[in-house]
């Protein structure tokens, strides 16, 4: 008896049919695939996820390949590494970007391109190191701030106000600190009066803060990177936190955890990122559209709510439109004109200093104390 | 195929070499390269986060006259001579157990559960501890029913050694099982037969007859929680820092490679002096009386 076919079912000549039009569709398939354009981003982890970039690339026909560094030496290392035209895309903390100019590793942009006149505050239109000789060599992106970092339910937020919350002695051993001696070393700074020279230390001035951060030893439960960093805030093995600020526990308060972050009497840290264009890269007209992109107000939302890690808008519209779309987000990180946090206005207050490197000592200087301390 | 003809095909001196020649290569170009590319390494200097070749002794000097390298040192192998130990000592009874007390079957289902752990990442496997240990976590959640605790388990010492015996414990008992499970039994039946206690038994027969195989689980041990980093940062919170911790602090700081490089150097005489002592222990024939 013969067997009734299905319609459904697949036969010789169906496989035929389908088979045929898949092979004479290949060339077509194959150049609409290369088609895309890639762009090689060198950039902090997030910068190249599917929630800030994949409507952009869809909309575009580009595709990112990030390649994710951690800590400006490092972002510096890998561009020394590659050949010129490697990295079409970097994005840099904003203090590295005169020793990438130095370097001759990115290309001059044009300041008619990006939104200058739109900026939140006037130290962003001429951010330090992103001009030389007038020519503009990094758009700035995004900001964020570091404070004291704290569990809500173990520091009060009148403690938190001074970084002298760290030596609480209900907190020994449970101070941690984010592995990186710039922004640690940096408040310890800010604690010892220094204010807006906190990078620039005399001998006797850095002698003092190794004293201070020396005194805080005893009460250091842990040095972690940013995986540790997230986990012992989050379960509580840490309830204070030195060298990070809101772009980690921001993204633990939307989980729900007790935790939050505060710019303490004494001053905070700004941490700024900035968009580049590598040198020799083949795609600048790509990647400026790119630049053009995140400084718009929809760039800048996505940046703002960055999965990885959020950040400030540096330009008016893009606060505008973030109050629109997510007014909780603007509220939780202050992004509202008459809010008492509201970064632009600690700015204005002075409370607020931008990331530096040391002026008088070397980085190794800093690096060497700080290996000393973690031995302590 | 005559005994005659295999050993005269494998003492074909071409025939040998064929052997031996891929072990060989694959040392040659995947461990003696790197290693005195290595060495070569923490001779040169670094300008502007870029490597220059050349012959200085400078980086030496630097951290082999810094407190902080010596504290890491020594710091490190105490706790790579403690995880030794503490495994050896907690697999010993388990290896014991799979190679005298159970039968064939059940100790090949045991050594394939001891294999398992291995087919996840050991980074995962760290992350894993985060719960069990953390003061809000299970351990200290069943110690809180006796009216006990909360203990800080993380971030410490104890911590470290966790993760160590994570990364260690299921090889030791599968290699002391091994050797364990190849004793001649007749000399343990003779002891016995001799009026020998149980007890005696064990340390005076059945440890001496798979002493090889002890000493080579211990020194597994002991190399693999000496150059181990994510124990000691994940579990043991980078206080102190371990040397592989060290290296990593090291290159991110200008990219001090070659001074990770005299790092890595030191570590590893260490382990090839500490090495060489246990392979020569291990074999060392007893003396006769």
């Amino acid at each position: 008896m013969q067997k009734k076919q299905s319609p459904e079912s697949p036969n010789r000549r169906k496989l035929l049919k389908y088979g045929g039009a898949t092979v004479l569709a290949a060339p077509y398939i194959s150049r609409a695939w290369a088609s895309v354009t890639e762009i090689n981003m060198l950039a902090w982890y997030g910068h190249g996820e599917a929630d800030v970039v994949a409507e952009y690339e869809e909309a575009n026909n580009v595709k990112f390949k990030p390649k994710y560094y951690a800590g400006g030496d490092n972002m510096l290392a890998l561009i020394a590494q590659s050949p010129p035209g490697t990295y079409d895309l970097i994005l840099s903390d904003a203090e590295f970007v005169q020793q990438l100019n130095a370097a001759g590793y990115i290309e001059e942009m044009n300041p008619a391109d990006y939104p200058f006149d739109d900026m939140l505050h006037d130290d962003f239109t001429k951010f330090p190191g992103h001009w030389k000789d007038d020519k503009l060599f990094s758009m700035i992106l995004r900001g964020g701030h570091l404070g004291v970092s704290y569990n809500t339910n173990a520091v009060t937020a009148e403690e938190a106000q001074s970084y002298a919350c760290f030596w609480k002695p209900e907190l020994e051993g449970k101070v941690g600190h984010f592995d990186w001696h710039l922004p640690n070393l940096g408040m310890m700074s800010l604690y010892n009066g220094n204010g807006p020279s906190l990078w620039d230390l005399d001998d006797s001035k850095w002698d003092k803060v190794q004293e201070t951060t020396t005194s805080l030893r005893p009460q250091v439960g842990g040095f972690f990177d940013y995986g540790g960093t997230f986990n012992s805030l989050k379960n509580g093995e840490m309830l204070a936190m030195c060298g990070i600020g809101d772009w980690i526990t921001g993204v633990l308060e939307k989980d729900g955890a007790p935790v939050a972050s505060v710019i303490p009497k004494e001053g905070g840290i700004q941490f700024t990122e900035s968009y580049s264009i590598g040198k020799g890269s083949e795609k600048a007209d790509e990647v400026k559209k790119f630049i053009q992109y995140m400084m718009s107000p929809a760039g800048q939302v996505k940046s703002a709510q960055m999965a990885a890690y959020p950040g400030f808008c540096v330009t008016k519209a893009g606060r505008a439109k973030l109050i629109e779309v997510d007014g909780k987000e603007a509220e939780r990180s202050h992004q509202m004109d008459g809010m008492p946090n509201d970064p632009i206005a600690l700015i204005n207050d002075g409370r607020i200093h931008y990331r530096d490197i040391p002026r008088q000592q070397s980085l190794e200087d800093w690096n060497d104390y700080w290996s000393e301390y973690k031995n302590a | 195929m005559s005994n005659e003809n295999t050993t005269a095909a494998s003492g074909h001196p071409l025939f040998a070499w064929t052997l031996r020649l891929p072990i060989i290569i694959w040392q040659v170009l995947f461990f003696l390269g790197p290693l005195l590319f290595m060495v070569a390494m923490s001779f040169f200097l670094v300008k502007n986060y870029r490597m220059e070749e050349a012959f200085e002794f400078k980086n030496w000097q630097k951290m082999l006259t810094r407190g902080y390298f010596w504290d890491s040192y020594f710091l490190t192998l105490g706790l790579a001579a403690l995880s030794t130990v503490v495994t050896s000592l907690v697999a010993f009874p388990a290896a014991f157990a799979l190679a005298f007390k159970v039968s064939p079957a059940v100790r090949r289902w045991a050594l394939f559960l001891l294999i398992i752990p291995f087919f996840t990442s050991y980074l995962v496997r760290i992350f894993s501890w985060y719960v069990i240990l953390a003061e809000s976590g299970v351990v200290n959640a069943i110690l809180a029913h006796i009216g006990l605790g909360p203990y800080t388990m993380l971030n410490t010492k104890f911590g470290t050694l966790v993760g160590y015996m994570t990364l260690t414990l299921p090889l030791v008992v599968v290699l002391q099982t091994f050797s364990l499970a190849n004793i001649d039994r007749n000399l343990v039946q003779a002891a016995f037969n001799l009026g020998c206690s149980p007890f005696r038994s064990v340390y005076a027969v059945i440890v001496p007859l798979a002493k090889t195989g002890l000493i080579v689980a211990a020194l597994f041990c002991f190399i693999l929680s000496f150059g181990d980093f994510v124990s000691p940062y994940y579990l043991g919170g980078s206080k102190p820092p371990t040397l592989p911790i060290l290296i990593i602090d090291t290159t991110k700081s200008g990219q001090q490679w070659p001074r990770a490089a005299v790092v890595a150097v030191m570590m590893m005489i260490t382990l090839i002096t500490i090495a060489f002592a246990a392979i020569t222990l291990a074999y060392r024939k007893r003396a006769s009386r």
